[in-house]
């Protein structure tokens, strides 16, 4: 009767397993230290620009749009702060995390989803390797370690577009913004600015590696996966930074 | 477990017992049992879709069968966490499909993989060199040492891959359709390289094929080590390897999962099974 729940069922503890097991290789020898750093470039630093470009616009729009609704108030001098506070506790993180799940998510899942297809993993643990050992756990390591520092970048770079508005646009002096944008800031709103983003970039990796490594079907397979990678490590992204925040909320 | 299990006695490097694999509804294998000896070739024939790769990857524990039980050199594979089967599995060498040829890494890098990766008896950094370079003199692609999988052609990705299969000196090799997609004449070089590692190695063979050809090869051709080419076998032994050059090779049939024949290759010319003769060309 409920034979439709069966297949979502399994693929969730099949996700579990998998996550469990990358965990536990953390503990274990081997460690692929060269793929570690290899993912780490691919990951972080490949995600630099995009993560420049998106971050500094998304200030830039923030500012603009805030500083006519505080206009009314005759309030344009708290703009560093609305800009400060929306950055760090949710766009940094979430955009950063949309940026890193299409490029990387995507990746993953079409890289390891093409493996998979042509019997490369099959190979891999015929030949005595653990291919979660070496393709999983690096690149979940890696994407643990690069995005909360993407975010710190992205969240910078953000802030800083938004100084760009104040000040050429708006009018304000240099120490006004950024007095203003450093005072938002509270203890709180830093460790869910951090939080956020460690626990994106296990859902990403790990998303974009189980549909990869679920991948059948040829290349079509591997089209449908990196497809289904990225959207359900977005959706993922939404609705833990919804549950986040709601903890954070309460928190403070 | 009830009925008790009598380990398979020494010389046994594959056994079968009522081996069922099934995927959702599907059963790829139905109720396989057979057993492989040293030294022994066997050719496993079958259409496409009938179980043949699934054998295959079942006797390394790649897929876990529904029922029945598996030994890879008298161990019980069937239930051994992925962990320790490791170690047993270094002891085989495997040629998959379409070479199953890491792409991101050079043909080198390929064949040495297996010495490198191993857990357990990895060989010195120092060997590695001349046994990959052993291993691509055999298949004659020592050019090819810092291509890239993709810069070669189908049959040299198949070369390689036999390369990394045997690079390890593994007392079992299994072959996956190694001509499968090939035009004749590279197929029959690949088969070529197959029956003269089988031959001067004195490696078991699993061969998983469509063509029957491939088995009637491995069946009546030996190398000489001495010549360096192919040369017929005087008269065809039994199953058992009797007879003096006999090369013992087996032939199996499989029809969707299940063996339909297991026999000599003279019991399988004459064999009445309209399924199983649709595999012998009748110019014989």
């Amino acid at each position: 009767m409920l034979d439709f729940l069966k297949s979502p069922v399994a693929a969730i503890q099949d996700f579990y397993v998998l996550a469990g097991r990358a965990v536990r290789n953390i503990f274990r020898t081997p460690h692929y230290a060269d793929d570690i750093a290899l993912q780490m470039d691919v990951i972080g630093v490949g995600s630099l620009p995009i993560v420049f470009l998106v971050s500094f616009f998304s200030g830039v729009v923030i500012t603009m749009q805030m500083s006519r609704a505080l206009s009314q108030y005759g309030a344009t001098g708290q703009v560093g702060q609305i800009v400060a506070i929306t950055l760090v506790r949710e766009l940094g993180p979430v955009l950063t995390a949309v940026v890193v799940a299409g490029r990387n998510a995507s990746g993953i899942a079409s890289e390891l989803g093409s493996m998979t297809v042509t019997e490369q993993i099959d190979a891999m643990r015929a030949l005595g390797t653990d291919p979660i050992q070496k393709l999983v756990t690096p690149r979940m390591i890696a994407t643990c370690f690069m995005q909360p520092m993407l975010t710190i970048i992205a969240d910078f770079v953000g802030i800083f577009g938004g100084f760009l508005i104040a000040r050429l646009s708006l009018g304000l002096s240099t120490s006004q913004y950024w007095t203003n944008a450093y005072e938002a800031l509270k203890y709180n709103d830093i460790v869910q600015g951090l939080l956020k983003p460690l626990v994106f970039a296990f859902v990403i990796s790990l998303v974009g590696c189980f549909y990869g490594l679920r991948t059948s079907g040829g290349t079509q397979g591997v089209g449908r996966s990196t497809t289904t990678a990225v959207v359900v490590s977005i959706v993922w992204v939404f609705m833990i930074t919804a549950l986040l925040t709601r903890i954070f909320v309460n928190l403070s | 477990m009830g009925a008790a299990h009598t380990a398979p006695p020494a010389g046994s490097l594959l056994r079968f017992e009522n081996v069922t694999v099934c995927f959702d509804e599907l059963e790829a294998l139905h109720q396989v049992s057979f057993e492989m000896r040293a030294g022994e070739t066997r050719v496993v024939l079958g259409a496409a879709g009938s179980g043949k790769t699934v054998l295959l990857k079942t006797a390394l524990g790649l897929i876990k069968p529904d029922a029945g039980r598996v030994f890879l050199f008298g161990h019980d594979i069937t239930n051994v966490p992925e962990r320790d089967l490791f170690d047993i599995r270094s002891q085989v060498g495997v040629l998959f499909q379409e070479g199953g040829l890491f792409d991101s890494i050079t043909v080198a890098e390929n064949v040495a993989y297996p010495l490198v990766n191993r857990k357990t008896h990895t060989v010195p950094a120092s060997e590695v060199d001349s046994r990959v370079q052993d291993a691509l003199r055999f298949v004659e692609l020592e050019h090819t040492l810092d291509k890239y999988p993709s810069e070669l052609s189908g049959g040299m990705r198949r070369r390689v891959g036999i390369a990394r299969a045997v690079v390890s000196e593994p007392p079992l090799v299994l072959y996956d359709s190694p001509t499968a997609g090939l035009d004749p004449i590279t197929a029959n070089t690949i088969m070529a390289l197959i029956a003269k590692e089988r031959d001067t190695q004195n490696t078991a063979n699993l061969i998983v094929t469509q063509r029957y050809q491939d088995g009637q090869l491995m069946a009546n051709f030996r190398y000489n080590r001495n010549r360096g080419y192919l040369e017929p076998v005087s008269g065809n032994g039994d199953a058992a390897g009797h007879g003096s050059n006999s090369t013992g090779t087996v032939f199996m049939v499989m029809k969707e999962g299940i063996v339909v024949f297991e026999g000599t290759q003279a019991e399988l010319e004459a064999s009445s099974d309209p399924y199983v003769i649709r595999f012998v060309p009748k110019y014989s």
